[in-house]
Order: C-alpha cells, then sequence, then structure tokens
C-alpha cells in the first residue's frame, strides 16, 4: 500500500526546549514529511521555536488536554486530506528515527492504526519502575481481556494511521488520559490496529510529575473510562452511511 | 396531619420560586429550555403544600406515618436532584462544544495565517508595493 502524503502531529505543551529537535529528527528521517505542531496554549515561545524548525503550528486558544489537541491534529490531516498520520509526543520520548518500523507496518497493510509498544518483545530494552509497570500492565491486561485482542502497551501515543484512522480520530478522541480509551475506541469501530515493537527515549526535558496518590487516581479513573467505553454506543460508519 | 403554618410557610415558598422563575424568563434571563424543569419543580411543591389531604394521602402510601411535611422534603430534593443532573448533561454538552469550537477557531487562524502568508509572497513577486504604505 502506498502511503501516499504524511504528516507529523506533534502536540505540545510549553515544550521549547524540545520541541525543534523532534522536528529536526522528522525531516531527518524523511524530509518530505510535513510537520503540524499542535500548541495546547503553552505559556512559553513553543510555537514560535516550532515555526522556525520548519513545521505549520496550530494554536489552540486555551489548554484544552492532550486529547483534544491530538484530535486538532488528526482534524488537521482530515481537512488536508493526507494519506498517512503519524503522532510524536513533543517531549521528545518519541524517537522519529524509529516512524520507520510504524511506517512499514502500515505499508505493508497490517491495519489501519499501528502503535509503537515498547514491550511486543518480552526482552525489549525499556524496563519502567515498578510502580508503572504495575499500570502499564494492568491496562494492557484488562484491555486485552475487553477487546479479545492482544494489547501490550495501551499507553503510548506513538502511532502511524491510514485514512480510516485519521478519520475515526478526528470524530471521535477520548479526552483526558486517551491513549488506553483509544484502544478500544479503534476496535470498537471494527478498525484493525496492531503494535510494533519500538524503543522509546527517557524524557529529554522535565521529569514525569505523576506522583503515587495522582497515579492510584489515573488507574481508577482510566479503569472507569475504560468500563464506559466499552458500553457506550458507537455508530459505524456503515450505519452512519445509512441514516444518510 | 401537616400542620397550617407548615402548609403555608411551603405554599408561599413555592409560590415565590414560581414567580421568580418566570420573572427570569420575561427578562430573558433563563432559557425556556433550562426553564422548564424549575417551572415542574415549583409546581409541584406549591401543589403538595396546598392540596393538604393529598400530602397526607402519599404520606401514607410511601409509609410516612408521623410527619407528612417530610414528603415536601423529598420532593424538593427529588427536584432538585433532577435540575442538577439535567445541568450536568448540558455541561458535558457545552464542554464538547466549546472544545470543538476551539479546535475550529485553532485551525481556521492557521488556514488564515497561511493565506495571507500566500497573499503576501503573491504581491511581492508582482511587484506590488503594498509594504511601504
Amino acid at each position: 500500500m502506498n502511503l501516499g502524503r504524511i504528516l507529523a502531529i506533534v502536540p505540545a505543551f510549553d515544550e521549547e526546549a524540545t520541541i525543534a529537535g523532534v522536528i529536526g529528527g522528522i525531516h531527518a528521517f524523511d524530509p518530505a514529511i510535513d510537520v503540524v505542531v499542535v500548541d495546547d496554549g503553552s505559556t512559553d515561545r513553543t510555537a514560535a521555536a516550532a515555526a522556525a524548525a520548519g513545521a505549520a503550528v496550530v494554536r489552540l486558544p486555551f489548554n484544552l488536554g492532550i486529547g483534544a489537541t491530538v484530535q486538532t491534529g488528526f482534524r488537521y490531516a482530515l481537512e488536508r486530506g493526507y494519506d498517512t498520520a503519524v503522532r510524536l509526543d513533543g517531549d521528545g520520548q518519541h524517537d522519529p528515527s524509529e516512524l520507520g518500523k510504524l511506517l512499514a507496518a502500515l505499508a505493508e497493510d497490517r491495519a489501519d492504526v499501528i502503535t509503537g509498544s515498547r514491550f511486543v518483545e518480552r526482552n525489549g530494552a525499556y524496563r519502567p519502575p515498578l510502580g508503572r509497570r504495575l499500570g502499564i500492565t494492568w491496562f494492557a491486561r484488562l484491555v486485552s481481556l475487553l477487546t479479545g485482542q492482544r494489547v501490550t502497551d495501551t499507553t503510548s501515543g506513538f502511532q502511524a494511521l491510514n485514512r480510516r484512522g485519521i478519520a475515526l480520530f478526528a470524530e471521535d478522541y477520548p479526552s483526558d488520559y486517551p491513549e488506553v480509551e483509544a484502544t478500544v475506541l479503534v476496535l470498537k469501530h471494527r478498525l484493525r490496529l496492531a503494535e510494533v515493537q519500538v524503543e522509546m527515549r527517557e524524557r529529554e526535558h522535565g521529569t514525569s510529575s505523576i506522583t503515587f496518590v495522582k497515579s492510584i487516581y489515573y488507574v481508577c479513573k482510566v479503569t472507569l473510562a475504560l468500563v464506559v467505553a466499552m458500553a457506550r454506543r458507537y455508530t459505524l460508519p456503515s450505519e452512519e452511511a445509512a441514516h444518510r | 396531619m401537616t400542620p397550617l403554618r407548615i402548609s403555608i410557610a411551603a405554599a408561599v415558598a413555592s409560590a415565590l420560586l414560581l414567580l421568580i422563575v418566570l420573572e427570569l424568563i420575561r427578562g430573558r434571563r433563563l432559557k425556556e429550555r433550562y426553564a422548564l424543569l424549575w417551572l415542574v419543580t415549583g409546581l409541584a411543591l406549591l401543589v403538595l403544600s396546598v392540596w393538604r389531604g393529598g400530602l397526607n394521602t402519599i404520606a401514607g402510601w410511601l409509609g410516612v406515618s408521623g410527619y407528612p411535611p417530610a414528603i415536601l422534603f423529598a420532593a424538593a430534593t427529588l427536584f432538585v436532584i433532577v435540575v442538577l443532573l439535567h445541568y450536568s448533561t448540558v455541561l458535558s454538552r457545552l464542554d464538547d462544544e466549546n472544545v470543538r469550537l476551539a479546535q475550529e477557531l485553532a485551525l481556521l487562524r492557521t488556514r488564515l495565517d497561511e493565506l495571507e502568508r500566500s497573499t503576501l509572497a503573491e504581491e511581492l513577486e508582482h511587484g506590488h508595493e503594498t509594504l511601504g504604505r
């Protein structure tokens, strides 16, 4: 399958230190990939740094949170008729040189949404701290159980999508901690999902501010969101067409 | 039996609520769509306050033997919960719409910037002296 025009979507909030590196990395991987940085109401010079590095910039008027920010990128891709979208975070944890693995899987048409996972192979290089690992395992098991498809890394935002994937996420994307829920969303809409093993970097800048109490809260909240996502009513594209 | 004074006080309070809601609608400070539940609440409470026999009967049905006005509180609480729940759905919808608007605005602004830049580039190319003025 031809990948056609490719757009890289980079959500960013206060990432002026790392954003240029991410954009440079994407262009170093393939200069033909267009980059759009969606600035979620940053208070620093993220937007200016991104524009200077050669990206298109969409500046949200105020902070909408990660889900709505990423969705803005997918709407941008849909509006402008891109055939393929990849998503990388603005903090530099997703290594642009790993994009080849995602795009290769998409070119083989292995799925509509390809997720870069750190845990497809059991002896991957990334060993998160125990608490994190427990959380990641819990969601991976839960999502696998709920959807009947083996998923190993539900929190990864490192993804490549074809037109069907773009259209779905432009229309419907979860809000707060969107990746876990988006996994269910994709499968509920009968789109195909596949994972490929990738390496991720440690955060280049700043530290993850998630404390113990916060992570408990996070786990409960996302678990609830998952149950809701499973119970929710979905309009499948075929049914939607029937309504018109 | 409900004490007369409680009935009078409750009737006055619910009539006052109804009047305030109606006045807010008249002044266009409250849309009919959101006022409907308040009107129903006010009317129901007014009816239950004035129709004292009815209140006693309902209390009897529900097994409240000692103090029929408790039904008034229960009814008021129930309606307030319904109104709040309604507001939560309204809030969720507004939240979605607000996000959508912010996204559209940001996408349009990007498009406008591009358009302005390309128009400017075109004008420069054609030698129009639009910048010097």
